[in-house]
């Protein structure tokens, strides 16, 4: 097992004169299902086309699996590509999809099928082999996809949003899929993604990215906890991120007194991590709305609006109606910068 | 009444639009000497007569090969012009495209006129030579156009994903593009096959002693003989039009693609 499967180096990655990704650095454990996550913009794509060779980068070089194939044509790289609108082949059968890389490699018949059928069913596509893909729902296409990449036994299968297109239900059968598929094959793959809970559920490292650059890079656990920067944070849900100057928060608008003493030079709360209904500070109730376990609340104050998701079992203050609230030390994350 | 009145018109519209066609149906069919409607009687001797003809046969050929070989050549040019004026962002891609549609929007006679002074004459051509350049230029902007509306709707990440397959960037082409815009070539090659059959204004210019395109060719035998065989004939040319689009349309949905 390499701890440098996939290994990007100094990557400069541009198109024309912009430069989308510069200087980037990562490496990519064998095995592992690593997420690309971030703002559209932020190079994630990018980083993602010229892994696959799709785009050739300015500079810097790009090693998989011990071999620097920075200038490999993309046909010659073995990279498999899900792509987020799944490219099936509208002219060819389930089956045919599947066999068309194979095919190219010139298999012997019998090899073709067997690995054809095999592949079908490990997506659990056995019986649709002769539909075409206008003929099948977006999580049997996407199934498809999956396994037309996977039949070509990929040595980095990459996956570009992979669920953003299906509706709720599916999202969540074809997460539990995704990971069962890595399991089974141990293919390492990488995929690309907006959304943080995705990334959180899916991803054994997520590596997060800001204008072409990684702003933080960590188990979906480290990043969740203790993310490092304000942008971290506010990905990760830390929905209220404040200044501190001295004893004070500052945002702004204005500033509230800090109950404690902070040595980082920006603090973030959830909104769960807001005590609501006791403490020093208090503001107006501006919204509330109820959210089946708790309440939130958005409270205009001195800093602006604050969110913060009461118990359900507290007094519920009305609209317009002051309320008592405490930012507590103990819920909050020190943020460089 | 106002379902009388929309009735009425669409009647209108039609025998506007048929009557023609009627007409030069029966007045092929005459059983008399010269060109008329009515007809004097019924007879087919008119219609067998056409393929007796021998400049008709000859012309009829020429016209075949010239809408057969003009159009494949359009497509030639054509295919690989619209897939790279729909992938690419090339610099000056609407004049491209302005130029390669203009001789349709040209008027066919300043064609005609232009191809015989600046092309034909001074470079010397044979006649055939001329003919199958200009069927090739006047079909040129309908393969173009009509192949690049079915590029239009197949998406280019299909190509990346036939490349990531192993395909080179030719293989993607003909493995997935090709056969995914099937239907549009087809259609290309009939529409562009149609216009070149039936193309009047620059054939009558590049038209030389001998070698005669059939629709000029009945032109010129109408001035001398006037008899109901061309009736008949343009009457069978019909026939074929439409046996040919009937059979496309029912083979792919020619009409999606126009």
């Amino acid at each position: 097992m390499s701890e440098k499967y996939v290994s990007l180096r100094n990557l400069t990655l541009s198109y024309g004169k912009t430069v989308a990704v510069p200087n980037l650095n990562l490496d990519v454990v064998e095995g592992e299902l690593i997420a690309l996550l971030g703002p559209s913009g932020c190079g994630k794509t990018t980083t993602m086309r010229a892994i696959a060779g799709l785009l050739t980068p300015t500079s810097g070089t790009i090693v998989i699996d011990g071999r620097d194939v920075t200038r490999v044509a993309a046909n010659k790289r073995g990279i498999g590509l899900v792509f987020q609108s799944y490219a099936l082949f509208p002219h060819l059968s389930a089956f045919e999809n599947v066999a068309f890389g194979l095919r190219l490699q010139k298999m012997p018949e019998t090899e073709i099928r067997q690995r054809t059928e095999a592949g079908i069913a490990t997506v659990g596509l056995a019986g649709f082999e002769k539909r075409k893909p206008a003929e099948m729902s977006g999580g049997q296409q996407q199934r498809l996809a999956l396994a037309r990449s996977l039949v070509m036994e990929p040595k980095v299968l990459l996956l570009d949003e992979p669920l953003s297109n299906l509706d709720a239900r599916l999202r969540l059968e074809m997460r539990t899929e995704l990971q069962r598929v890595q399991k089974k094959t141990g293919v390492t793959m990488v995929f690309v993604t907006h959304d943080q809970s995705e990334a959180l559920a899916l991803a054994d490292r997520i590596v997060l990215m800001k204008d072409g650059k990684i702003e933080q890079l960590g188990t979906p656990h480290q990043l969740y906890a203790e993310p490092a920067t304000a942008f971290a944070a506010e990905f990760m849900g830390f929905e209220n991120i404040f200044r501190v100057q001295g004893e004070n928060l500052v945002s702004d608008f204005g500033q509230l007194p800090l109950g404690f003493k902070a040595t980082s030079p920006m603090l973030a709360w959830r909104p769960s991590g807001v005590q609501v209904g006791q403490g020093p500070l208090s503001g107006r109730v501006s919204a509330s709305s109820f959210a089946g376990g708790h309440r939130e609340y958005v409270i205009d104050t001195a800093l602006g609006q604050i969110k913060a998701d009461a118990p359900i079992e507290t007094l519920e203050v009305p609209l317009g109606e002051n309320i008592a609230f405490d930012l507590p030390k103990s819920n909050a994350r020190q943020l460089s910068a | 009444m106002k379902n009388l009145t929309s009735w009425a018109i669409i009647g209108l519209t039609l025998i506007f639009l048929i009557g023609p066609f009627i007409i030069i149906i029966f007045a092929g069919a005459s059983a008399g000497e010269s060109l008329a409607f009515p007809p004097d009687g019924l007879s087919l001797r008119w219609y067998l007569k056409v393929f007796t003809i021998e400049s008709f046969r000859q012309s009829f050929v020429l016209s075949m090969g010239l809408a057969i070989f003009g159009t494949l050549a359009a497509l030639l040019l054509g295919i690989p012009a619209a897939y790279a004026l729909n992938r690419y962002e090339l610099p000056g891609a609407e004049t491209i495209r302005t130029v390669v549609a203009s001789p349709i929007i040209v008027p066919g006679i300043i064609v005609g006129l232009a191809l015989l002074r600046y092309m034909v004459i001074p470079l010397d051509v044979t006649v055939t030579v001329a003919l199958f350049m200009a069927h090739t230029a006047l079909v040129l902007p309908y393969a173009v156009r009509v192949v690049s509306s079915s590029l239009n709707n197949l998406r280019s990440d299909m190509e990346e994903a036939a490349v990531l397959l192993g395909c080179t960037r030719l293989q993607a082409f003909t493995k997935v593009v090709l056969p995914n815009i099937r239907g549009g070539v087809l259609a290309a090659f009939i529409l562009g096959f149609v216009t070149s059959f039936n193309q009047v204004p620059v054939s009558l210019f590049l038209s030389g002693p001998g070698v005669r395109t059939l629709p000029i060719d009945m032109l010129a035998y109408m001035e001398i003989t006037y008899d109901p065989s061309v009736a008949a004939l343009s009457a069978l040319l019909a026939f074929m039009s439409l046996a040919i689009v009937f059979i496309a349309e029912r083979l792919l949905g020619f009409s999606r693609y126009v």
